[in-house]
């Protein structure tokens, strides 16, 4: 088994939700939409083939200059075989909604809560969905490339001394 | 004892002694009595904590100074040591420590996050906690070696020595409180923002 | 009295206390809160709340250049700090494309294999100290200081080490490094030896941890559970041999695994995978190849400064690469190193710009505190307190 077959067995049952997909640095990188996240992480789990039954990570990234801007990046491990999987996903910031997978992965659960704290992404029918890191009085989604590192509000530190 | 020049003793504070009896100053005293007996409440929350581990270790040893005894509890500590990066959600936690905390107290600010906030200049860190609790030493250093938190500490036991004993009640210090909205009578129900 | 029974959310009229445990509490080895809902001393529900210390690591990186992210990567498991700190250097490697010669791999594997004792040693001697055995604590903290005794040889810091370079190390380790460690390698295996003794087949010790915080493997896997927590619970996975890198597929050594998942059972896994990195240590330094301990890589490999000093264009190198003005190739790498607590990842994402575009920590202990609430529940107080400590939780590993 290795990464073309799965693309294949991918292509087979998801045509037509599947954008494009490439191999970075050895790992499969799909790129689907946002609607089809929950069957094809259930079909992946599946044993003994496709065999993906560990959630490594899910983490959120901005891409400032594309239409779709926000994007969930999921990375698949199947432990027997050694390999892995990279899913991603993008949704526009007027209506950030991805399917939740806390159903198939109890680990997801947190995981989807941190990119919610700090993309503003909304996964539907999340169990829990609240600022998880930052203070609950935050009033936007600092991991945004809209916003700068340092804080707002601070009035103390004089930007000549510090490099800005 | 044989080897009596190995140790040193403590000299006696000023003042006049005779057959049997010393005469010296109340506050000399109580800062003596006080510095040799501090209480610390190790606010321990990141690398700094670690490095604390060690000072309290048998290498280091912070007991011989007087503080082999921890107090987890705000309300049985003289001196509290914070270590660590403090952010924005654990200020108002901070605060509630320090208020919890009876008179005379101190407060150490180790590392560079607890002085001012560190390598960390983002918009979730507290740029030091002299922003919410008055602070006495501050302690550089990213962690600061076991020798450099024991060097505070030995600086805060002057500050306690040579300290006067109406500070607390003066109207200077209740001002340095106000300033940083810290009650000295416990209200419940009121709630503290941090900016 | 039919007028003031309280209904609770339960359904049932029993008076149930909240019990506040947190953040500041001297069991939690960190800041986290848990509010729990109690029934005399026996835990009906939990609720965990973390975030007290986010440092907002994500969000820095993304403007530091790729030395300086270094620094930031020692501040994430502190008690680690060398593993995090060549993890970071090795997902720069891969994406980069360049491999580093075997001397370097042992080297990495030495400090690495160090690292993980001292965490190991502080998990182990708090799991004591919160069972009540203070001893094994001010013991053990004297082999950490021969430890740093050695950090500070190789890299000048105790602590957070910031140690190595992108394709190697800033020097070669001193005679004085090399005599430590075998003053290390004898005097350490005694003294774990000792600390063992202390409580491993210790009566009180046993009653309190056996069948105490466990947890099935299905259910640790499935909660995305990494490292001794997982290895404790049966699961045999640990990316040094499924994913050897780094040289560790030259190297033979045992992966220890428990039966329930419980706390003396992680007491144990950790024992025994301290002595493991001792016998790794051993072979790596007897085994140690000829050869440069740093690879051939000018465009990113800060020159020798009798170099940086004589010569003009190592003078040109050493001010491009500190300003970070060097062009870094476009990709997307993940890479995963065993941490002292699990499955480690760097995931990073490179426009060819100074600084990374996106890079993102998986980070272990984030992940496994998540089942804490659901592995108390029915608990008792006290047992909530070892569990938590024996699941070794690093705050700085925890919020980033």
């Amino acid at each position: 088994m290795d990464n073309n077959y799965v693309l294949q067995k991918i292509r087979q049952y998801f045509d037509g939700f599947v954008l494009g997909y490439e191999e970075l640095s050895g790992i499969l990188t799909i790129t689907v939409k946002p609607v089809v996240i929950n069957d094809l992480v259930s079909y992946l789990k599946k044993e003994p083939e496709p065999g993906f039954s560990f959630l490594t990570d899910i983490c959120g990234v901005h891409y400032p200059n594309q239409e779709n801007e926000l994007g969930v990046v999921y990375h698949l491990h199947n432990m027997k075989n050694n390999m892995r999987i990279r899913i991603k996903t993008f949704v526009t910031k007027e209506y950030p909604i991805v399917p939740t997978i806390t159903w198939i992965y109890a680990a997801a659960n947190w995981m989807e809560r941190e990119t919610y704290d700090f993309y503003g992404i909304e996964f539907e029918g999340h169990p829990n969905l609240k600022r998880i890191l930052n203070v609950e009085y935050l009033d936007y989604y600092p991991m945004r490339k809209d916003y700068a590192m340092e804080d707002p509000t601070r009035e103390d530190k004089d930007n000549r001394y510090f490099g800005r | 004892m044989s080897d009596q020049n190995k140790y040193t003793i403590v000299a006696a504070p000023e003042g006049h002694s005779g057959p049997g009896f010393m005469a010296t100053s109340l506050d000399k005293v109580v800062g003596l009595a006080r510095k040799n007996s501090i209480w610390p409440l190790p606010f321990a929350t990141s690398c700094c904590g670690i490095e604390f581990m060690s000072t309290m270790a048998s290498n280091y040893d912070l007991g011989r100074f007087g503080s082999e005894r921890l107090s987890f509890s705000p309300r049985q500590a003289d001196l509290l040591m914070v270590m660590g990066t403090i952010a924005k959600k654990m200020g108002p936690i901070l605060q509630q420590v320090y208020e919890q905390m009876a008179e005379p107290r101190w407060v150490i600010a180790v590392g560079a996050c607890a002085a001012s906030g560190g390598i960390f200049d983002t918009h979730s860190v507290l740029q030091g906690i002299d922003r919410v609790i008055p602070v006495d030493v501050y302690v550089p250093g990213c962690p600061p070696r076991p020798e450099q938190i024991l060097d505070g500490i030995l600086k805060i036991q002057e500050l306690v020595e040579s300290e006067s004993l109406r500070r607390r009640d003066s109207k200077e210090y209740k001002d340095l409180l106000a300033s940083f909205g810290i009650n000295q009578v416990w209200k419940k129900d009121e709630p503290k923002t941090i900016i | 009295m039919e007028e003031n029974k309280i209904i609770n959310p339960w359904g049932d009229d029993k008076n149930y206390t909240t019990l506040n445990l947190g953040p500041t509490h001297p069991a939690t080895h960190g800041i986290f809160q848990n509010v729990l809902t109690m029934d005399g001393e026996k835990i009906i529900e939990a609720e965990s709340t973390i975030g007290y210390i986010h440092r907002a690591f994500e969000k820095i990186a993304e403007r530091r250049p790729y030395y300086q992210i270094t620094p930031l990567t020692d501040r994430l498991n502190y008690c680690s700090a060398p593993i995090n700190n060549t993890g970071w250097f090795m997902t720069v490697e891969k994406l980069l494309g360049v491999s580093t010669p075997k001397r370097v791999d042992y080297m990495r594997i030495i400090v690495m294999e160090l690292a993980r004792i001292t965490d190991h040693l502080i998990c182990n001697s708090v799991i004591g100290v919160d069972s009540g055995a203070l001893t094994g604590f001010t013991y053990i903290f004297q082999e950490r200081e021969a430890v740093y005794e050695i950090y500070e040889e190789i890299s000048g810091a105790r602590l957070t080490t910031n140690m190595g370079r992108i394709g190697g190390f800033e020097r070669d380790f001193s005679a004085t490094a090399i005599k430590k460690l075998k003053e290390f390698l004898i005097r350490f295996p005694k003294k774990l030896k000792e600390f063992e003794n202390l409580l491993l087949r210790n009566r009180i010790f046993m009653d309190r941890t056996i069948n105490v915080g466990g947890i099935t493997a299905e259910k640790a896997l499935n909660s995305g559970f990494t490292g001794p927590n997982l290895r404790a619970a049966g699961v045999d996975y640990d990316v040094r041999v499924t994913d050897p890198y780094c040289s560790y597929q030259d190297f033979d050594f045992v992966v220890p695994i428990g039966t329930n998942g419980d706390v003396y059972d992680r007491f144990c896994v950790r024992n025994e995978e301290m002595r493991q990195s001792i016998k790794l240590i051993q072979y790596a330094l007897d085994n140690l190849p000829v050869g440069n301990y740093h690879a051939d890589l000018p465009d990113f490999y800060l020159p020798p400064k009798e170099n940086v000093y004589n010569n003009m264009e190592a003078l040109i190198y050493h001010f491009k690469i500190v300003m970070g003005e060097i062009d870094m190739p476009k990709g997307e790498v993940y890479y995963a190193v065993e941490g002292a607590n699990g499955e480690l990842g760097f995931y990073l994402i490179s426009d060819g710009g100074r600084t990374p575009f996106r890079l993102h920590f998986r980070r272990p202990c984030f992940i496994y505190y998540q089942a804490y609430a659901d592995m108390i529940k029915g608990g008792l107080l006290s047992d909530a307190i070892l569990t938590m400590s024996s699941m070794n939780v690093i705050a700085g590993e925890l919020d980033a």
